[in-house]
């Protein structure tokens, strides 16, 4: 069998949206699947040393809200201030419950299957991000990095 | 249920953990041995069957038993 690949550009800095790029590297290389993942954006934010991303109910209708607080609170009402902080923490307890590992868990799962992970440079300078405030083991590159590994591989995905 | 070598208990645990989990265990097995796989995860019975289509390693069993889904992988 030889080598699939898969790479991935990891565009999301939210916690709902920080699951599948990781979900998806690390089970690819659990079938033995080659796998790069490009951050870009607002995905740099789940290369941080500790990961601080929330999930937002605003301007998200299709989240299911637990005791039918779809129903009391109109659109409006997802912007109260503490919303998102109760939702995101709402949200972790579910995931612990059900046995849905922590990102930083299978970010950790990502990095020991030597998933490579390539933070985007423009995006770090525009941010005025620093690299120490990230994990070990990353490498730095643009669009170009991007495409010389995407441009052989089998997959590719936008998230 | 046959022999095997090593056990895993992924009980509780979601996807992608009990193939992770598996895989991890496969890694330190060697090559014939049986690895027996507890899970609760009802996507796991798909999962497991891909995972060996896949990685070419056999599933020689997956049964359901009072709940759980049980599964014994031979590594390839």
């Amino acid at each position: 069998m030889s080598e699939k690949k898969l790479a991935i550009i990891a565009t999301k800095g939210t916690l709902d949206w920080g699951y599948p790029p990781f979900i998806l590297a690390s089970t690819a290389a659990a079938l033995g699947y080659e796998v790069q993942i490009f951050f870009t954006f607002y995905g740099l934010q789940l290369l941080k040393k500790k990961i601080n991303v929330k999930v937002s109910p605003l301007g998200n209708p299709g989240m299911p809200m637990p005791m039918g607080m779809d129903k009391w609170f109109p659109v409006l009402g997802t912007a109260i201030p503490g919303m998102e902080s109760m939702m995101t923490m709402m949200m972790k307890n579910k995931m612990k419950s059900k046995g849905v590992a922590s990102l930083e868990d299978l970010r950790e799962l990502c990095v020991e299957a030597e998933v490579k992970i390539i933070a985007c440079q423009m995006t770090v300078d525009l941010f005025d991000m620093s690299p120490a405030d990230f994990i070990d083991g990353i490498e730095y590159g643009g669009a170009a990095t991007f495409f010389e590994f995407a441009g052989e591989s089998d997959i590719t995905l936008f998230v | 249920m046959a022999d095997f070598d090593q056990e895993l208990d992924a009980s509780g645990l979601n996807c992608p953990l009990p193939i992770l989990r598996a895989k991890k265990s496969l890694s330190g097995m060697s090559s014939g041995q049986v690895l027996h796989i507890i899970a609760t995860d009802p996507g796991s019975v798909k999962d497991f069957e891909a995972f060996a289509k896949q990685t070419g390693n056999e599933l020689m069993e997956s049964i359901e038993e009072g709940g759980k889904f049980k599964f014994l992988i031979k590594k390839a």
